[in-house]
């Protein structure tokens, strides 16, 4: 049975449900029962329509949920099983599941949660274990935020860029139980740029692929990190990267830049590459410079005198970062870094093992690590 | 079986016997006490006595109630307080002689020269829930 067309079908399904007079909350819970039960019945018999079957299975636990409901509140009063005859489905349905689903209302987690569930069709558990916390607590997390949209109406306009942040939120997490969070937000990106006409849904599906193609050396076997210039480029995945830069390009001559299209414009210079030593580093500076006009954000800045060390050499590196908040996480490794670069290697050695005591986490942690002894061990000779 | 915790400290616990800090040592040794640590994990989760590890920043606060609409209390962190936890790991075991030898193996993992750490470790025994029979 193909897991992932059950998924594709999920939100349709959802909105068919919606359509029909159901609400959200029901709707979402009857369509994720059908699932499972499709999960059990399909192998040895697959429908011959797979949509009007889970439409059929989700209907029919819909009904059974609002009888139940009925019942409970009033037993006398019977309610009319059949479905009203509302407005068929629309193409726009899955489309305002996303919306619905990255509703303002909601807080990231909850919306990331939602999302995964109604939209992508993973089960609770699933996701549970992709953010390591117990089933129960997630099933809470996803009820809470079905009541917090609950008064939203489905046909209400939604905002591209909160589902954008959702997304690019999921694309982060990137993979840690059994769910590729990764593979399923590009999944969910590809499905929303192919729904709507926007530069920056494609600028963030660009940056998603063009990351997720360097994915394969980007950590060594035992799970340490390999810095980009360490990369074993042969294995990126070049057609990844072809189909990065073309959504790219055809963003970008749009002409209307935006924060991820600048991100990705970053992304395809790297990823273009075919030696470290070869890299672009003066252009990087300047989509550096467009995403910093656009955004403001320090963050950007610290990357930004990173690219300068790059460009300009150390000293220049150092100038541009000496402009920046040294709170900022991952400044002190920056700082090490140009150091190093700059033949300081004393200074290099004791930031980069204060870096790794404020590290986010252990594998950029071992790797600070590791860089301190590595200058180390040269000093000592 | 049991569930004990096994506690390793940044500070707080007496010096280990080899405890040179971890950006002193060589790469390889670095490699090499990453991997044991790795096996040793690996190696429980194949016997049935893992539960759970985690790690700790170093960075932490502490913090106080302090009454009723006002904002809670915050201080730290505090350089000169002895204790500070490092990370944990959870084991589940038959016996309490099992849980200690696998403490003392977790405490013989490589460090500066390849010789072991012999870091100390705590290991505390978890309050179960009551048994079903009790007479």
């Amino acid at each position: 049975m193909d897991e992932l067309l059950l998924r594709e079908l999920t939100p349709a399904v959802i909105g068919v449900l919606v359509r029909r007079g159901a609400d959200f909350a029901t709707a979402e819970d009857a369509v994720q029962e059908a699932l499972i039960q499709a999960a059990r019945t399909w192998p040895d018999g697959p429908p011959a329509d797979p949509k009007g079957w889970l439409v059929t299975v989700a209907w029919r636990k819909f009904l059974d949920a609002r009888r139940a409901e009925v019942s409970r509140r009033d037993r006398e009063q019977r309610a009319e099983a059949e479905p009203p005859p509302g407005p068929a489905e629309t193409a726009d349905d899955t489309l305002q599941l996303f919306f619905l689903c990255a509703h303002p209302s909601l807080t990231p987690a909850s919306a990331v949660a939602l999302t995964l569930r109604a939209v992508g069709g993973l089960t609770t558990r699933q996701i549970a274990q992709a953010y390591l916390v117990p089933e129960a607590t997630m099933a809470q997390r996803i009820s809470r935020a079905k009541r917090t949209v609950a008064e939203v109406r489905f046909e209400e306009p939604g905002d591209l860029a909160t589902v954008q942040r959702v997304l690019y939120l999921v694309f982060n997490e990137g993979y840690t139980g059994d769910v590729d969070l990764a593979a399923e937000a590009i999944r969910l990106t590809q499905q929303l740029a192919s729904m709507t006409d926007d530069e920056e849904t494609e600028g963030l599906l660009a940056l998603m692929l063009l990351h997720h193609a360097r994915r394969p050396a980007r950590t060594r076997r035992d799970g340490s990190l390999v810095p980009l210039a360490e990369q074993d480029r042969s294995r990126w995945n070049t057609s990844l990267i072809a189909e990065g830069v073309a959504v790219l390009q055809a963003a970008l001559a749009r002409d209307r830049l935006g924060e991820f299209q600048a991100q990705a414009a970053i992304a395809a210079l790297h990823a273009d590459a075919p030696r470290a030593e070869e890299t672009d580093w003066v252009q990087i500076v300047g989509w550096y410079d467009e995403l910093l006009r656009l955004t403001g954000s320090p963050v950007v800045q610290l990357n930004r005198a990173v690219a300068v060390g790059e460009a300009d050499g150390p000293a220049a590196g150092l100038a541009a970062l000496a402009t920046v908040d040294p709170g900022l996480p991952r400044y002190t490794a920056a700082s090490a870094y140009l150091h190093e670069k700059a033949g300081d290697l004393g200074t290099a050695a004791r930031l980069y093992a204060d870096a790794a005591r404020s590290a986010p986490n252990l594998p950029e942690r071992h790797h600070l690590t590791r860089q301190a002894a590595r200058i180390s061990q040269a000093l000592r000779g | 079986m049991a569930k004990y915790l096994l506690l390793k400290h940044y500070r707080g616990a007496p010096e280990a016997v080899n405890c040179v800090p971890m950006d002193q040592w060589t790469p390889e040794e670095i490699q090499d006490h990453m991997q044991y640590m790795a096996d040793f994990a690996a190696r429980l989760e194949g016997t049935g006595e893992w539960v759970d590890g985690q790690a700790l920043s170093p960075e932490g606060t502490f913090v106080r109630y302090d009454g009723e609409g006002r904002p809670p209390v915050t201080d730290g962190p505090f350089a000169e307080t002895k204790d500070l936890i490092a990370g944990w790991m959870v084991i589940d075991v038959d016996t309490y002689d099992r849980a200690l030898t696998l403490a003392g193996e977790l405490s013989a993992a490589p460090g500066a020269g390849g010789k072991p750490i012999h870091e100390w470790l705590e290991l505390r025994p978890f309050l179960s829930a009551p048994p079903t029979v009790t007479e």
